[in-house]
């Protein structure tokens, strides 16, 4: 089994990719609803991924 | 009104949900394959697997039940549960000796949340198979 070795944004980049495919799929009722479901849910997993990295960012100083 | 109509809906026969919904756990998106909706079930099957691959590829930990005090065994267990929500992805990687020990570092801790999480969105996967056996959802 190869060894992945991912940096934090890689990382999160992925996980933010499958999970938004996912609810994207299970959680709308048409395939139109469910694209702008799923594109959604990505921009806001990286809103929170870029906020929270800045926020550690200052926080730490 | 509508509310309590759909209180009063009678519930789908086990036989009509059922099977689907354990294929749904056996293998990713497989309820959605043996209910027809093929396009979404090939793309629950590519990304739950490869979230899982990922997951192992990054040298994650599959949770095992522990007992003690209530974090611990929330923790443990809840993650245990979400590790076999993936089916045959969990039972092939335990049986193929892909377990890895726990090892301190933040990939590692990556890796170990994407193998829960890809439990878990099977579990929603498996949530969406009822809906559609059900009659509730197309």
């Amino acid at each position: 089994m190869p060894n992945m070795k991912l940096s934090h944004f890689e990382a999160s980049f992925l996980f933010a990719l499958f999970t938004s495919v996912v609810l994207g799929i299970v959680t709308k009722r048409t395939d139109r609803d469910r694209l702008q479901y799923g594109l959604y849910t990505f921009a806001c997993f990286l809103v929170a991924l870029f906020g929270l990295g800045w926020l550690m960012y200052f926080g730490h100083g | 009104m509508p509310k309590e109509q759909e209180e009063k809906r009678p519930s789908a026969p086990l036989s009509a949900w059922a099977p689907a919904v354990a294929l749904g756990w056996l293998v990713p998106g497989g309820g959605h394959l043996f209910l027809k909706r093929t396009g979404r079930g090939l793309l629950l099957l590519v990304t739950i697997t490869a979230m899982f691959l990922c997951g192992l590829m990054m040298r994650g930990t599959m949770f095992q039940p522990q007992s003690g005090d209530l974090l611990t065994t929330l923790i443990n267990t809840g993650g245990f549960v979400g590790d076999v929500c993936s089916g045959i992805l969990y039972l092939l990687a335990v049986w193929l000796g892909y377990n890895q020990p726990d090892a301190a570092g933040a990939v590692h801790d990556y890796g170990t949340k994407f193998l829960v999480t890809a439990g878990l969105l099977n579990l929603l996967a498996m949530v969406d198979v009822f809906e559609i056996a059900a009659g509730r959802k197309e």
